[in-house]
């Protein structure tokens, strides 16, 4: 994959040595990358970098979040809307761990990430000394990789490392803890030389011809084929062989919560979205395809439901770039290995140019009965209380389908992923795999930085907001301009829906208050308002978009509406509910 | 599938930290590693994890491949008994007095192959390598005797049809390395893999 992402540019080589500090030679690294921004936090071990940093300022922006965790978070929205690696500062101690629930997030949805930490003197290290960690061994489970430097000579190719091992085959956060004697020290710098080759590290697989022959006969002779993607469509930048294949083969196609957005969602061959919360006949016909083909995913337990009846009757290809996931929770009947970017151009090659209409247009069934049972009643209701659907169709009119969506976790984020209308990629920014709560508002940040000409709109619950609601205090110092918008349940209500189903109805702790959220949004200057009625959503949502820089709307909805369909958990995908 | 022993074997870049890296991988999966030995390989510079484990081939194979997919990790293969010649050390403290006082002791040590390592006045050191029962056994038959203390190495296993990483080493230092470095089992069985 690292073939079509930007190269970073060799920095020219000095015709002599420098001398310059190990923090410099950090900063270097950074500009020789083409990173442009940085999210971070100051603090006593990384002090000497941000020092150096004050004279980068032309060349670095640097933007100042209010906790670790919105840092990485703002990181990681830059990298998703961007395609580029998102790079994150922080402190020892604290401030290294605030970081943890945001490597653990890219981790499980493969986001390019470099963290940089801090680290106390080399000599103090195990000694407790004030805001030691050991943050190597606590972020290793959620890194791809990471190293701590101790001595500023490694510094140079550590970093060109990090950012090659980010990138390159599957992405994923790598942390690099500096000690602060290794930034203090001064040393003879020869230059910065991008990495394209670790010995031990096989980015993507050689790609085997006959594997794709044999998944194209397979196609070809299928009669039900279904075609499922995931986001390797857009980490590998494949969109457009992706939709060329799909509309050669000419196969209903359905998106997995993180594929979402890598076709437009009204092509002619989409048929929605797969898992716990998904479409209907998507889900269904899973069971009834004859050749199942998945592009770019991984087969999580809310896309499969229960494993042991998922797609028994099928046979299954599986194009994956990375290796271990082939039969890892589902087994492939052929696997095709390798950077989609180039197989699926191969596998398009290969097969037939057909159609499936009486196939296709069994999805197109199961559609008008989801719609007739769910949909209508969510996005036109005729109840008194607002819906979150009808906020998001609203949305979608308005927007023309063309706004960035970061959604937060819960039912505000399976209404906004079921409704929302995308025309291009990398529009739908979710915390897909590790469903963190607060990932939304400081996601947001970053994914205006990453798509500055973009309208990024940011829909959140009333309890994810209350997480990283400090980081209103980013916007307003940085003018993000970021449109919040609120979808007020007054419940956790995606935890009470779940107590309603399966628990009796006995709502433990999930009645949660809220402060008046545009007062506390107007603290921070930043303009709102709050509505409550039908008849002022379409232009309160105008007024939001309209408004020049940051704005919080906050629309408060029905207390105790449910999303559906579900496939509850343990059942079968083709077990899913419509009520 | 029944659970069964199989020894994992992982070639590595010498690292500080990667040993956590993989032993995080079991204890992730509640997966208890029985032997671990780290040593250096017949190729300089590169380290060789020899790891017992007792599961199942379907959680192992998986297992592999996640262990070879960390970055420092040049290559991961999993064997069963058969596969492999390994060997395992044990030492026993015994009382000189016990040993020199009961001929029986004597004659059970050379029974068992036993090694005196170090002779003193209050006691002796024996040595023995084998598999696990062999050094199992001699404990049983030392105990009474007053074993004072007893100690057994990692396993070190030596994969029959292997031929070695001198060769691997090469290809994975090119830059565009043949399709050889990047076969796994998966390929090797693919028949036997890919039944439905």
């Amino acid at each position: 994959m690292q073939s079509t992402l930007s190269q970073p540019q060799t920095a020219a080589l000095p015709t002599k040595t420098e001398n310059i500090s190990g923090s410099q030679a950090v900063l270097e690294a950074l500009v020789a990358e083409g990173v442009k921004t940085i999210f971070g936090y100051p603090g006593g071990a990384i002090m000497p970098i941000y020092d150096a940093l004050y004279d980068y300022s032309e060349k670095l922006e640097h933007i100042l979040v209010r906790h670790e965790q919105g840092g990485i978070h703002a990181a990681q929205g830059f990298a998703r809307t961007s395609g580029e690696v998102g790079v994150v500062f922080a402190t020892s101690g604290p401030g290294a761990t605030n970081l943890v629930t945001g490597l653990a997030d890219a981790m499980i949805d493969s986001t390019p990430i470099v963290a940089i930490t801090g680290q106390v003197f080399a000599h103090l290290l195990g000694t407790d000394a004030f805001q030691e960690t050991d943050v190597i061994n606590i972020t290793t489970p959620v890194t791809k990789w990471n190293y701590q430097v101790t001595d500023a000579t490694e510094i140079p190719h550590v970093l060109a490392k990090a950012f090659y091992i980010a990138r390159s085959g599957r992405p994923g956060p790598v942390l690099i803890d500096i000690t602060k004697n290794a930034q203090l020290q001064k040393f003879d710098y020869e230059g910065y030389k991008a990495c394209d080759h670790i010995r031990s590290y096989r980015p993507k697989p050689v790609v085997r011809k006959e594997f794709i022959r044999e998944a194209a006969k397979l196609i070809n002779e299928a009669k039900q084929p279904f075609v499922i993607f995931g986001q390797g469509v857009i980490l590998g930048k494949a969109e457009k062989e992706f939709l060329q294949f799909i509309e050669k083969a000419g196969i209903p196609s359905a998106w997995t919560i993180m594929g979402m957005s890598a076709i437009p969602t009204d092509h002619p061959l989409a048929v929605g979205m797969l898992g716990m919360h998904g479409n209907y006949g998507p889900n269904v016909l899973t069971n009834e395809c004859d050749v199942l083909i998945a592009v770019g995913m991984r087969f999580d337990d809310r896309v499969t439901g229960r494993l042991d009846k998922y797609a028994k009757q099928a046979k299954l290809i599986h194009l994956d770039i990375d290796p271990s996931e082939i039969d890892k929770n589902v087994k492939t009947t052929v696997p095709v290995w390798g950077d989609c970017k180039e197989t699926l151009p191969i596998l398009t090659g290969l097969i037939e140019q057909k159609v499936y209409p009486q196939w296709l247009q069994r999805f197109r069934d199961f559609e008008l009965q989801e719609k007739e049972t769910c949909v209508e009643p969510e996005l036109n209701p005729t109840s008194d209380n607002m819906t979150m659907g009808e906020v998001i169709r609203t949305l979608n009119e308005l927007s023309g389908g063309n706004a960035v969506i970061v959604t937060d976790v819960g039912q505000h984020q399976m209404v906004a992923c079921r409704y929302a209308k995308f025309n291009q990629s990398k529009s739908n920014i979710t915390s897909g795999g590790l469903g963190t709560m607060g990932f939304a508002l400081p996601a947001a940040i970053g994914a205006k930085y990453g798509a500055p000409d973009r309208t990024v709109v940011a829909v959140i619950g009333d309890g994810g907001f209350q997480m990283t609601i400090q980081e209103l205090g980013t916007i307003m110092q940085s003018n993000v301009d970021v449109k919040i918008l609120i979808l007020n349940n007054h419940f956790l209500g995606m935890v009470r829906q779940w107590q309603q189903l399966f628990h009796d109805k006995r709502y433990s702790f999930v009645n949660i208050a809220s402060p008046d959220f545009v007062q506390v949004a107007k603290g921070y200057g930043i303009d709102g308002k709050s509505i409550s009625e039908r008849k002022d959503l379409q232009t309160a949502m105008q007024e939001m978009l309209h408004h020049k820089g940051a704005y919080l709307l906050e629309v408060n909805v029905g207390k105790e509406n449910n999303v559906f369909p579900m496939v509850p958990q343990g059942c079968s995908v083709a077990e899913i509910r419509l009520r | 599938m029944t659970k069964q022993e199989y020894t994992i074997t992982v070639y590595t870049e010498n690292q500080i930290g990667l040993l956590n890296r993989i032993a995080i991988m079991f204890s992730r999966r509640k997966i208890n590693i029985e032997s671990l030995n780290t040593s250096p390989s017949e190729v300089e510079g590169i380290h060789r994890f020899t790891i017992v484990i007792h599961e199942v081939e379907e959680v192992v194979k998986k297992l592999v491949r996640q262990i070879e997919k960390q970055v420092e990790v040049l290559k991961a293969y999993y064997n069963n008994n058969e596969e492999l010649i390994w060997q395992e050390m044990a030492l026993y403290k015994v009382s000189t007095d016990e040993i020199a006082e009961k001929v029986k002791v004597e004659r059970l040590l050379r029974e068992y192959g036993a090694r005196a390592v170090v002779i003193r006045k209050d006691y002796t050191v024996f040595e023995t390598t084998g598999h696990r029962e062999e050094t199992d056994k001699l404990i049983r038959v030392l105990e009474p005797f007053g074993l004072i203390e007893f100690v057994r190495s990692a396993r070190i296993a030596i994969i029959k049809a292997s031929r070695g990483f001198h060769e691997k080493i090469r290809e994975f230092e090119q830059h565009e390395p043949s399709e050889q470095v990047i076969e796994n089992e998966f390929l090797d069985k693919q028949q036997e893999v890919f039944s439905m």
